[in-house]
């Protein structure tokens, strides 16, 4: 009886992983609980485990072997004595290959490099300084904080696990060997503490970037960020700004359940006071973080954790900045507005292309990058040549983001809309548990079909 | 103990003085209708403001909770835009948009103000990062009252200061009430200062009625703060002779408990020690008086007579 020992899913977003060593030789016996392999992860280089025990017969990757799928043979374990056929390409279990497919979104974005979907607007392409080189969106993030941090001694991160660990999503990779415990400090898990610690600094004058492991635990510190960065300017007669960027994952990762996957777009974008951003690739990543750090105002920065691996050309140039406050048409059309951000882009371009093969239907994609303020000229201009609009977001439906939106164009273009206004939002429950039921929580690509469909009057 | 000047000696007179005057003027002039919302008078708590301020150094900072009236006079800033903050006028210190809760002077080192119970605490201990981050050898006076010492953020600062050695003093006013709540009905443990000895923050209790205790205890922990030994919690010992706000008419406390607070009156404490140690005459002290009152009621006529901001301002300062 040989054993096939698979790559493991190490994190509840890995989809593959890196073989960076091996603790095991051909021929060893190993037990189970022995060590075998080091494994780099999206997040973490981590070591595994046997779970069976015999010999090892054979290894299937070299050491530094990378991008192997998850569930792939990485090795097989057996008695030496009976005879083995190794397969050329292991299969996937079946059952994987099903939870793949329900991900697909997820995991096109993280693997196909060469898909449509991905390319970068036309509006990227343009930029004359674009990279030849495709750099994840942790990648992105991190630079333009280097980047920033050379530039200015004033500024800072901390955060849980920002140091030493290089954060819990790698995003803060290298920072602390960089820039040194005085300006990349790891905090207990004390966010109401050390939230009101970094802006008493970011009143005094240091510009900190405030690392939430992820949005969800900023509720715990909710008040200081809105009672006391936001307001205090106000308050003060304007002596008083709070140069401060709160940033982290923001939303569903993949099957983290209801405590730590809520969209918080639409809380903190009502808030005077506050500017809020959501970027959804690494080139709007880059301009609009380095926007964030240079702002005199808190900035709330809503990253996504299943887009961190999404890959993409950058601007390197270190003053690249995208300003606050400005949408990008993504892609141009003239049947319907779809109005997006974050990761509801990348499905929404998904539902256009369907909806241009299938339908014949030319839809204009406009992502928001910036929600408050919100970019409502941008918005406008483009309903009063489409006459149609749907939003696509993550968070819940009641009070968000798309109702605002749908008020401001009701209220500004009504003459000009030929149907009501959709909006696709999550399903109004807690986030749940069970991989089904997430994917019909989450907005998928037929509901953005289904709602093009809705306001274009096709059955 | 801190040697004190003739000089001193009036200066704490005189800015105790200023305070009291000030908080009876607000309260008239809330009775008649020109401040409004909530206002937290500091009235019989004088000797704690005074006392540590005679210890300050000006490139110091401050941060204290929405009883912040006296805070701000004994930061030296002027009773008149105080005044025409709290009548909601565009002279005031925050330009009419703050109150009486939300006071701030960025070119005093003063950081307010804070209407939230505790926030004020992490915020104080973020100043003192910087104060530390920038090589600079200044220190954050942060006020807590006895009511925030219940607050969970309170306790997250305290780890984050002693764990990163932060230069920042707490002083805790301890007023016996938090609101209406007696700090016995809501405290388990009634020694307040030794909340800090879990994270090895020392601290210690003063009494907060007589100045020269407070001068002491302030003195001695600000230098231990400025040396680089991180955080030190000193606990006052004081009362509030009026009630929490304005609308709280203080059933919760018998008139004895007051009455046995205003014997040990903290600005009779220290003009009887000038009348004492002959630093000056009962004439002197009169004339002290009597410009104070002037300075108090020029201050009310000030902020009666400013203009109320104008309507363009209610969307300004949003955003730098």
């Amino acid at each position: 009886m040989s054993t096939e020992i698979l790559m493991p899913a190490l994190s509840p977003t890995m989809t593959e992983g890196n073989l960076s060593k091996w603790l095991i030789k051909k021929g060893d016996t190993v037990k189970a609980g022995d060590l075998i392999a080091e494994i780099e992860t999206d997040k973490a280089t981590m070591e595994v485990e046997a779970v069976d025990e015999g010999v090892v017969l054979d290894l299937l990757f070299k050491e530094g072997e990378a991008n192997i799928p998850v569930n792939k043979v990485i090795a097989i374990i057996g008695d030496p004595n009976e005879k083995v056929e190794l397969k050329k390409e292991a299969p996937i279990e079946k059952v994987i290959e099903e939870k793949k497919i329900e991900k697909n979104i997820e995991t096109k974005i993280e693997n196909k490099k060469d898909d449509v979907i991905d390319t970068p607007s036309p509006k990227i392409e343009e930029d004359r300084n674009l990279s030849a080189e495709e750099i994840t969106m942790r990648q992105a993030l991190r630079d333009t904080m280097a980047e920033e941090m050379r530039k200015d001694n004033k500024v800072f991160i901390l955060g849980e696990e920002v140091a030493e660990y290089q954060g819990a999503y790698k995003v803060t990779q290298g920072l602390l060997q960089e820039f040194g415990k005085e300006r990349v400090l790891d905090t207990p898990i004390s966010e109401h503490g050390f939230t009101g610690l970094a802006v008493g600094a970011a009143f005094k004058g240091l510009r900190p970037i405030l690392e939430f492991m992820t949005f969800n635990f900023s509720m715990q510190a909710i008040d200081q960020i809105i009672n006391s960065a936001a307001k205090t300017l106000y308050m003060s007669g304007g002596q008083i700004n709070c140069p401060i960027v709160f940033r982290g994952p923001n939303g569903a990762a993949a099957q983290v359940a209801a405590q730590h996957s809520q969209d918080f777009s639409s809380w903190y974008s009502q808030v005077p006071g506050l500017k809020v951003i959501a970027p959804s690739t690494p080139y709007n990543a880059k301009g609009l973080l380095r926007s964030a750090i240079s702002d005199p105002n808190p900035v709330i920065f809503l990253e996504n954790e299943i887009l961190y691996g999404l890959k993409g050309p950058v601007n390197n140039d270190i003053n690249f900045s995208i300003p606050i406050g400005k949408a990008n048409i993504e892609k141009e059309g003239k049947d319907l507005t779809i109005v997006t951000y974050s990761i509801m882009l990348h499905k929404s371009k998904e539902a256009a292309l369907r909806l241009k093969e299938e339908y014949n239907l030319d839809a204009e994609i406009i992502d928001l990058q910036t929600l408050r303020p919100l970019d409502t000229e941008t918005i406008l201009n483009s309903v009063k040549k489409t006459n149609r609009l749907i939003t696509v977001e993550e968070s819940w439906p009641f009070g968000s983001v798309g109702s605002e939106i749908a008020n401001i164009v009701q209220r500004d273009a009504f003459d000009y809309l030929d149907s009501p206004v959709i909006k696709v939002n999550s399903a109004d429950v807690p986030m749940p548990y069970s991989l089904s039921l997430e994917k019909l929580y989450l907005p998928q690509v037929d509901d953005i079909l289904n709602a093009a469909k809705k306001v274009s009057y096709i059955k | 103990m801190k040697k004190l000047s003739n000089n001193d000696y009036i200066k704490m007179y005189t800015y105790m003085l200023k305070i009291r005057r000030f908080e009876e003027r607000a309260a008239q002039l809330y009775g008649m209708g020109h401040i409004g919302g909530f206002c937290h008078l500091y009235i019989g708590q004088e000797a704690v403001v005074v006392g540590v301020l005679m210890t300050i150094d000006k490139n110091d900072s401050v941060v204290t909770t929405y009883r912040d009236h006296g805070h701000m006079i004994a930061r030296g800033l002027d009773p008149k835009r105080i005044m025409a903050e709290l009548t909601g006028r565009e002279d005031g210190y925050s330009a009419g948009k703050g109150g009486s809760m939300h006071m701030f002077s960025k070119e005093n080192n003063f950081y307010g103000g804070h209407g939230i119970v505790g926030a004020q605490v992490p915020i104080g201990t973020g100043i003192a990062f910087t104060h530390k981050y920038n090589g600079e050898k200044n220190i954050c006076r942060t006020y807590i009252g006895d009511g925030a010492m219940n607050n969970g953020q309170v306790f997250e600062a305290f780890n984050l200061a002693a764990l990163w050695k932060l230069p920042v003093l707490y002083i805790i006013e301890n007023n016996k009430y938090g609101m209406g709540t007696s700090v016995d009905r809501a405290a388990a443990g009634l020694d307040l200062y030794k909340r800090g000895e879990a994270f090895g923050i020392p601290g210690e209790k003063v009494d907060g009625m007589n100045i020269f205790s407070v001068i002491e205890a302030a003195d001695k922990a600000g230098k231990y703060v400025r040396e680089g030994n991180g955080p030190y919690i000193i606990e006052v010992q004081t009362y509030r002779y009026r009630g929490h706000s304005m609308s709280d008419p203080a059933k919760y406390r018998t008139k004895k408990e007051l009455d046995t607070y205003k014997e040990t009156d903290p600005i009779e404490i220290v003009k009887a020690e000038i009348l004492k140690k002959k630093i000056a005459k009962n004439d002197e002290i009169e004339k002290i008086n009597k410009d104070t009152l002037e300075e108090i009621k020029n201050a009310a006529e000030f902020a009666t007579n400013s203009s109320f901001p104008k309507d363009s301002e209610l969307y300004t300062d949003v955003y730098l």
